[in-house]
């Protein structure tokens, strides 16, 4: 038998290693320790309810154990065999069996279906993928369904882009599938470029089949014979495992001419990007594929209109495409079962930042910044407090603890002021000065702004210097109403996706932290401590010794004492390296 | 096997693999294949993967366990790179992070040897598609 406990963060916060400790001690004394061991687990992905103790092979769960439940639990469960009722976790204690949690309507916050292959099966082996109904949904639309009837699904499906934008992908097919030409193109958006954003990387390495498997469904619907997958050429191990996937499939007959000994043929390139954030724009992507700079141009045309080569072009994000072969298999209903009214199935999110269990999660629509956070992610580094959740990358906003119990869609996201993006969640806790983020993200469309239009090129690059400023303490009040202005002339005025969407780190910070921003201009302090011009290094007179390890360290000579006497900082000359701080053992230097 | 010609040769591989994998967890018996599976992401290599799955190649075949060690892709779990899932014939698979060549070891000697669980289990914290 065996007792896990977990000894993730948020447990351990709630003296589970004690719990591990006692129960060890009690099954010694009872002398169990040949037939029962203890072992710390990692996150069960139930925190609030923690900490848990899942009892195997019977697989019971204990949730809010505390350390003096250990004996009754060796008492009663290890010895007996009788559940102790009370601790049970209460959507399993409605249960009398103890069996899979699956089977006792005990719902897991998380549902895989983009990466339900990931991790699972070996990326380069075409046969594992088969195994899993792997191009059967494909055979399925070959065999039994119409394009127009495959375009239908996925319309019910109320599958959105899941790149971003949102826009309805059934749509996007029939667009497509209406405009008549000689050659109409699919192409796999998979420019993934949100800093902080691995979601379409995971997919490509962890199951590329079932990207190419959608693109030939796609292709099908639309009546389209060629693929292109655009990847940013940065993502080498991705590329590889697509070209392995690629030939396998070649190999199969699953791509090429007469797939399946039906009449359907379709075949798929790769098309490398030199990695420039912009080019996850359709048309900027369709340009770079081209050959032309990857400069996005006016919608209309749209794509499903005059694409690549001037042919009707449907342009899918890899997280989309990896959903469809589930939808045909399962169905539409079944797809738009799970999720809200207006955002149907799951979605991917990166998890970094301050959080404890930084990775991939996929949950349904609908799910809680709160569940996201504190369930699922395990709530904030070293016990810190929350402060603020970017979404949508340097294309979104910032949301608050305000905003922790918004159900995920991308409506109450858009809503909220921030968006849904590609899925990147980056967690900023109490230490984050929001000013700096907002000029982090600045700083990178700033980078990768195209330089066509001028809003975008010049504007972000005013608004970059208007933040550098602030943060410099050399910011008015003034300048927080240009910061706002210049944001909205941006957004109003600017030609793609990116310089419509740039300022909104700025605009979510100053709605949010006006008065970290008012801080940074009129008292010229940063709250959190992080902007180093704000900062001020002195000497605590009654701490310090005199033993000139400070000013040994300093690199500018900016302090000065005899041995033995009160050391004194130079503000002229001190450039807040925090080499002093870092030195000092007797905590003598004071920041503020 | 060469082109597929129809769905019904789509359904005839699926099977063969489906009775592969199963035939390899000895689910009706014990008399299985240990597997490992470890996360090889371009992340889970960051970490240092690819020498554990070495570690595991090696180590297994030199212990005399018989054994398949594949490598898949990212299981998710960033923050416990490196990552290995392992199967015992007949069992459940558990995943295990923070997995270094000391673990690794105990690992072999104490779960894939004798059924004991050791520290660094991720339990299940999705539901996946059937």
């Amino acid at each position: 038998m065996h007792l896990l406990v977990c000894g993730a963060t948020t447990c351990r916060t709630s003296e589970s290693d004690l719990i591990a400790e006692n129960l060890r001690r009690e099954i010694e004394e009872k002398g169990l320790q040949s037939e029962v061991q203890v072992i710390m687990t990692g996150c069960f992905g139930f925190c609030e309810k923690g900490p848990v103790v899942r009892v195997m092979p019977d697989n019971t769960y204990y949730a809010r154990v505390k350390p003096e439940d250990a004996p009754v639990i060796v008492a009663e469960h290890v010895i007996k065999g009788k559940r102790v009722q009370r601790l049970l976790h209460t959507e399993m204690a409605a249960q009398s069996a103890a069996t899979e949690p699956k089977q006792t309507g005990f719902r897991r916050k998380q549902i895989r279906i983009a990466l339900r292959n990931c991790g699972s099966i070996n990326p380069e082996n075409i046969d594992e993928y088969i195994a899993r109904d792997g191009y059967a949904a494909l055979g399925k639309c070959l065999t039994e369904m119409s394009p127009a009837q495959v375009v239908e699904q996925i319309k019910l499906s109320g599958l959105r882009g899941r790149g971003g934008g949102g826009f309805p992908t059934g749509l996007k097919w029939e667009i497509a599938a209406r405009n008549k030409a000689d050659q109409k193109y699919v192409v796999c958006n998979a420019d993934e470029g949100d800093p902080g954003a691995f979601m379409d990387r995971s997919v490509l390495e962890g199951d590329p089949h079932s990207v190419l498997e959608a693109m030939a469904i796609c292709g099908y619907a639309i009546g389209a014979s060629k693929g292109l997958i655009y990847i940013r050429a940065e993502y080498p191990l991705a590329i590889q495992r697509l070209k392995t996937a690629i030939s396998q499939a070649r190999e199969y007959g699953l791509l090429g001419q007469e797939i399946l000994g039906s009449s359907f043929m379709f075949d798929i390139e790769m098309r490398y990007g030199a990695g420039a954030f912009v080019c996850g724009e359709e048309t900027a992507l369709i340009h770079s594929m081209e050959g032309e700079r990857g400069e996005p141009t006016n919608k209309p045309p749209f794509p499903a209109e005059s694409g690549f080569l001037g042919k009707p072009t449907n342009v899918n994000n890899v997280e989309t495409l990896a959903s469809i072969p589930v939808i045909i298999n399962k169905g539409a209903a079944w797809f738009a079962s799970i999720g809200t009214e207006k955002s149907k199935g799951t979605k991917v999110f990166a998890l970094a930042g301050k959080i404890n269990n930084v990775g991939l999660i996929e949950v349904p629509m609908g799910t809680t910044l709160r569940e996201v956070i504190f369930e699922i992610g395990g709530g904030i580094k070293n016990g810190k407090k929350f402060k603020a959740v970017q979404t949508g990358g340097p294309s979104g906003g910032c949301l608050t603890e305000k905003h922790l119990d918004i159900a995920i869609d991308f409506d109450n996201l858009i809503a909220a002021g921030s968006m849904m993006g590609s899925g990147g969640m980056i967690v900023m806790d109490e230490d984050d000065c929001m000013v700096s983020v907002a000029k982090y993200f600045l700083e990178f469309t700033v980078e990768e702004s195209c330089g066509k239009c001028s809003p975008c090129r010049i504007g972000n690059k005013r608004l970059h210097e208007l933040l550098e400023h602030i943060t410099k303490g050399n910011g008015t009040m003034a300048d927080l109403d240009r910061l706002r202005n210049m944001s909205l002339v941006i957004k109003d005025t600017s030609l793609c996706g990116l310089g419509q969407s740039s300022p909104n780190p700025v605009l979510s910070t100053l709605a949010n932290f006006m008065d970290e921003y008012v801080a940074h201009v009129t008292d010229k302090k940063c709250p959190s401590g992080q902007c180093r011009d704000l900062m001020r290094y002195s000497v605590i007179p009654d701490k310090c010794v005199g033993c000139t390890a400070c000013a040994r360290a300093c690199p500018v000579n900016a302090i000065s004492g005899e041995r033995k006497e009160v050391h004194f900082i130079d503000q002229d000359k001190c450039i807040k390296c925090n080499a002093c701080f870092e030195k000092c053992k007797f905590a003598a230097v004071l920041i503020n | 096997m060469g082109k597929l010609k129809s769905l019904a040769d789509l359904k005839k591989i699926q099977q063969e693999s489906r009775q592969r994998t199963e035939l390899r967890a000895g689910s009706d018996s014990n008399e299985g294949l240990v597997q490992v599976r470890v996360a090889m992401a371009t992340c889970g290599m960051a970490a240092g993967a690819r020498a554990i799955m070495d570690f595991f190649s090696d180590e297994l075949e030199k212990r005399g366990i018989g054994a398949v060690v594949s490598q898949t892709g990212c299981m998710s779990y960033c923050y416990a790179e490196p990552t290995i899932e392992v199967q015992l014939p007949g069992n459940e698979p558990v995943v295990y992070g923070f997995v270094d060549l000391k673990r690794a070891d105990e690992i072999i000697e104490k779960y894939i040897k004798n059924g004991e669980l050791v520290e660094g289990i991720i339990p299940v914290n999705y539901e996946t598609i059937d």
